[in-house]
């Protein structure tokens, strides 16, 4: 998909320049992008470093274990079926919530692997293994209705694009968040009771 | 709206006090895991280098050209109709298609406007409270072979559009 969307992007940019008479300014424009990204990147690693610097930390002393324990009594109530499917409902319990806490803390690539195994512990117990069961579409609509806490990447790009305030964004983020969430468990909770019944 | 900004401005410096201490207590050797943890960002970085190279000259191709005021101007009426600022819809529809082709589109309002005006300040909270949707769908309906993935989309798309609805109403409440 990345790769029309790409192509697209180049091919309509030289035609319409053409058409409409703007192709002086699209070498320099292609130039000056490409040299701009780098140094986009100079000042992401330092702000990328430190933050995935902290985490490793958090991994370590086993703060982020700590924390996904914390949270399971409450994710509880999101697979209130999971826990009578013994070990291995509670193993894609104890995924879900790291891939929970991963997505909160803002560790997208912490939160892939624990992810991808919660989604083989609820396909063992699934007894339609083509189609997705109430618990993976719970996990799914949560996962993707965004649940990042500090957005550490915005915050950085803010800083490069000299922002006077960069973290301002973190509260009302939060506070999108909630509602995206929340949304989407709403929504999962409606259509379980029509689905499932 | 105070507590919000104190939130803002807490929430980092509160992450590392918790993080460091936690690590004293727990006796990790901090600074060591520190250094390797970053190291991993480093290359975390260094492997977006290339795709950011790409996807910048693309956009900045196509900003150029005048063709990207020229799909927006056909879509403004709308816009304006829903209140929704025009220069923001190529980001949020491409949002949930790729990443790193919407971080492209961000750091290009970011240019244009800059980080700090409403729309800066409207796309920096959607982007914190929306996902790849579609990415991160499929990679994980394919890691165990389901087809049939019921409401999962539906969910999805309508908790993203309450993502973008309440970032607009926030800006809307808190920058205008």
């Amino acid at each position: 998909m990345l790769n029309y969307i790409w192509a697209s992007f180049i091919l309509i940019g030289i035609i319409y320049a053409l058409v409409a008479g703007n192709i002086e300014g699209l070498t320099t424009a292609a130039l000056d992008s490409a040299a701009e990204a780098v140094g986009l990147c100079v000042r992401m690693l330092g702000i990328m470093s430190m933050w995935t610097g902290m985490m490793r930390i958090a991994e370590e002393s086993g703060l982020i274990k700590a924390l996904s324990k914390a949270l399971q009594p409450a994710l509880g109530k999101l697979f209130p079926g999971l826990m009578k499917h013994g070990a291995e409902g509670g193993r894609a319990m104890e995924h879900i919530s790291t891939n929970v806490i991963a997505n909160i803390l803002g560790l997208g690539w912490a939160a892939t692997p624990p992810g991808i195994k919660a989604m083989e512990e609820l396909q063992a117990i699934n007894p339609d293994k083509s189609t997705a069961s109430r618990e993976m579409c719970m996990f799914l609509i949560v996962n993707l209705s965004s649940l990042q806490l500090v957005s550490i990447n915005i915050i950085a790009y803010r800083a490069q694009y000299a922002s006077v305030n960069p973290q301002e964004i973190i509260g009302p983020g939060i506070l999108a968040t909630l509602v995206s969430t929340g949304v989407g468990i709403i929504f999962a909770k409606i259509m379980e009771k029509k689905v499932f019944k | 709206m105070n507590i919000i900004q104190f939130i803002s401005n807490i929430m980092i410096p509160l992450v590392f006090l918790i993080i460091i201490v936690y690590g004293l207590l727990k006796k990790v050797r901090i600074y060591d895991a520190f250094i390797g943890g970053a190291k991993e960002g480093f290359t975390t970085v260094l492997g977006i280098l290339p795709t950011l190279i790409g996807l910048m000259m693309a956009i900045g191709i196509i900003r150029a050209s005048g063709a990207l005021d020229a799909i927006t101007g056909l879509l403004t009426p709308l816009c304006r109709f829903l209140g929704f600022p025009e220069e923001a819809l190529p980001l949020t529809f491409m949002r949930t298609v790729s990443s790193s082709a919407s971080v492209g589109l961000l750091l290009d309002i970011f240019k244009i406007h800059g980080p700090d005006s409403f729309i800066g300040r409207f796309v920096s909270v959607m982007m914190s409270s929306t996902e790849t949707i579609f990415y991160t769908l499929s990679l994980y309906f394919m890691s165990v072979r389901i087809t049939k993935t019921r409401y999962t989309l539906g969910g999805a798309i309508i908790a993203n559009l309450a993502g973008v609805v309440a970032s607009l109403f926030i800006a809307n409440w808190l920058y205008k």
